[in-house]
């Protein structure tokens, strides 16, 4: 299988893994949203040297991936795929930022490797709680539950189609790039001459493909609005996981848990 | 809608760039009946079952389903009455599983619960692909695919079933489950095919198309018994009618 064919593979897999049924699958998609918003607004609202402060906050994803079943080295590799990004914004922090802001013994850390640092922690925290939250809902029921939390139609089955049509550009995608090895004598590399026809094809192809994707859904009743089979209501265990969530990020947020931890036990020490 | 009757007068259709695609098209599907649309490629056939669905529009003449104009006011109950099985099943199944996919048609009908739950059990059942339910659809072989393809548009109740080109990728096994589930079928069926031994065994009645014309309309034997016609058309004699060719009988 190739690699592209392998990728479309994997985009699938978070609709198989939000297909499953654990509690936490089940719980109404609104509940598991707006938590996992407030837990990202809580995380990115600290000041740029915090690092140990947002080290509670990892508890969160360690407990939807433990709650539901999801496969965590699978996951992982998902941040990691992104993590160039984070990597790119913050690793000239500690060339800009040199004043030492703290020391462990006589080595002394700039206060750019410790923003450095606090950008890799949040990128990890934020990307991984919406990845897991992606696969405990599947991006149809994410869909719905923004509808019914009152965001615009119009940006909903915008998001909806673009995550649908990357089902059909990595197909087309992956039938033309094997079209293209197969008749290239072994030249792994593509010029950059072939790579901008096959690039415009690309584009024309899938906008094709996505018409009559589209045509297929207006012959079986599509009138902008995906329903989607299982959706429950807010309830007791709705509120629950909310309200303990809720309760804990502002916990986490305005008291340094670790900090408090290192204070009461070099306390007793003394 | 009463009478699941298809009736088109003097439909016209050329596309945006100016290429004509139907020229003078006039026919009457009854209530029931099979019918395979036969025609070289790029005859027609395609734009013409476009025109059943409400996906296009004729610029001249006049298309009535079920006593109805196709026009954008009677779009809801025309494609409620017609349900389209396209020719590539990846253009079709787009939800995460098979069973909300082939309930996508009946929960935009506001279909719901137990409910929702039976009829879309009922139809994968009908075609064999009950144990795929919980399945992602990209993962499933050519025949399956097809198969659930034809489900979600069963689950709909459809009066008139029109479908591209049903056998294309599909092994001898999977196109002999098709044909034995389509002649079970009570709906009226309008099937756009190359496939004539299967025309054949499914349409009682055959239309063949050519430069966006009828030049043929008339019982599939009698139709595909004249040559000329077919050799017009690029098509060929279905094996099951021509000569054997070890002893000429």
């Amino acid at each position: 299988m190739g690699q592209l064919a392998q990728n479309l593979t994997d985009i699938g897999y978070m609709d198989t893994l939000a297909a499953d049924s654990t509690p936490l699958h089940r719980l109404d998609p609104r509940a598991k949203l707006l938590t996992t918003a407030l837990f990202i607004v809580a995380v990115v609202s600290f000041g740029k040297y915090e690092v140990s402060a947002l080290l509670p906050f990892l508890l969160y994803p360690v407990y939807l991936a433990a709650q539901g079943r999801l496969p965590v080295g699978y996951l992982l590799k998902k941040v990691l795929l992104v993590s160039p990004f984070a990597v790119v914004v913050g690793i000239f922090n500690p060339f800009l930022d040199s004043g030492v802001l703290l020391r462990v013994g006589d080595f002394g850390v700039s206060g750019g490797w410790v923003s450095f640092a606090s950008i890799l922690l949040r990128f990890f925290l934020t990307v991984s709680a919406a990845l897991l939250l992606l696969a405990l809902t599947g991006m149809n029921s994410i869909c719905e539950a923004l509808l019914r939390l009152g965001v615009p139609r119009t940006f909903v089955v915008q998001l909806l189609f673009l995550n649908r049509y990357l089902f059909s550009l990595t197909a087309e995608a992956e039938s033309m790039s094997r079209a293209r090895a197969l008749r290239s004598a072994g030249r792994g590399c593509m010029g950059f001459g072939v790579f901008i026809q096959i690039l415009g094809h690309l584009l024309l192809k899938t906008l094709d493909r996505a018409e009559r994707v589209y045509r297929a859904m207006l012959c079986r009743g599509f009138d902008g609005h995906i329903r989607v089979a299982r959706f429950s209501n807010i309830g007791r265990p709705e509120l629950l996981f909310c309200g303990a969530w809720t309760a804990l990020f502002l916990v986490f947020r305005f008291v340094n848990l670790p900090v408090a931890l290192g204070q009461a036990v070099t306390g007793l020490l003394k | 809608m009463s009478h699941h009757i298809v009736e088109a007068q003097g439909l016209r259709y050329s596309y945006p760039d100016g290429t004509p695609a139907l020229e003078d098209v006039s026919l009457r599907v009854e209530h029931g009946e099979a019918v395979a649309l036969v025609g070289e490629n790029g005859a027609g056939k395609s734009t013409l079952l476009r025109h059943f669905t409400g996906c296009l529009f004729p610029a001249a003449g006049t298309l009535r389903i079920g006593g109805l104009p196709v026009d954008k006011e009677h779009l809801a109950e025309i494609r409620r009455a017609v349900g389209m099985v396209f020719q590539n099943p990846d253009d079709q199944l787009f939800m995460p599983t098979v069973f909300e996919d082939a309930a996508f048609g009946l929960l935009n009908l506001g279909v719901a619960g137990a409910q929702l739950e039976g009829k879309v059990m009922g139809a994968l059942e009908t075609v064999g692909a009950a144990h795929l339910r919980s399945r992602p659809p990209y993962r499933l072989s050519q025949g399956e695919k097809r198969a659930v393809s034809i489900a979600g548009v069963l689950v709909m109740q459809p009066d008139i079933l029109v479908m591209d080109e049903p056998t294309s990728n599909l092994d001898p096994r999977s196109r002999r489950r098709l044909i034995e589930l389509l002649r079970t079928f009570k709906h009226t069926r309008i099937i756009a095919t190359h496939d004539l031994d299967f025309a054949l065994e499914v349409c009682g009645r055959t239309i063949v198309i050519h430069k966006g014309r009828v030049t043929a309309d008339g019982p599939t034997r009698e139709v595909f018994g004249d040559e000329k016609i077919l050799r017009l058309s690029n098509l060929e004699q279905p094996a099951a009618l021509r000569k054997c060719p070890a002893c000429g009988g």
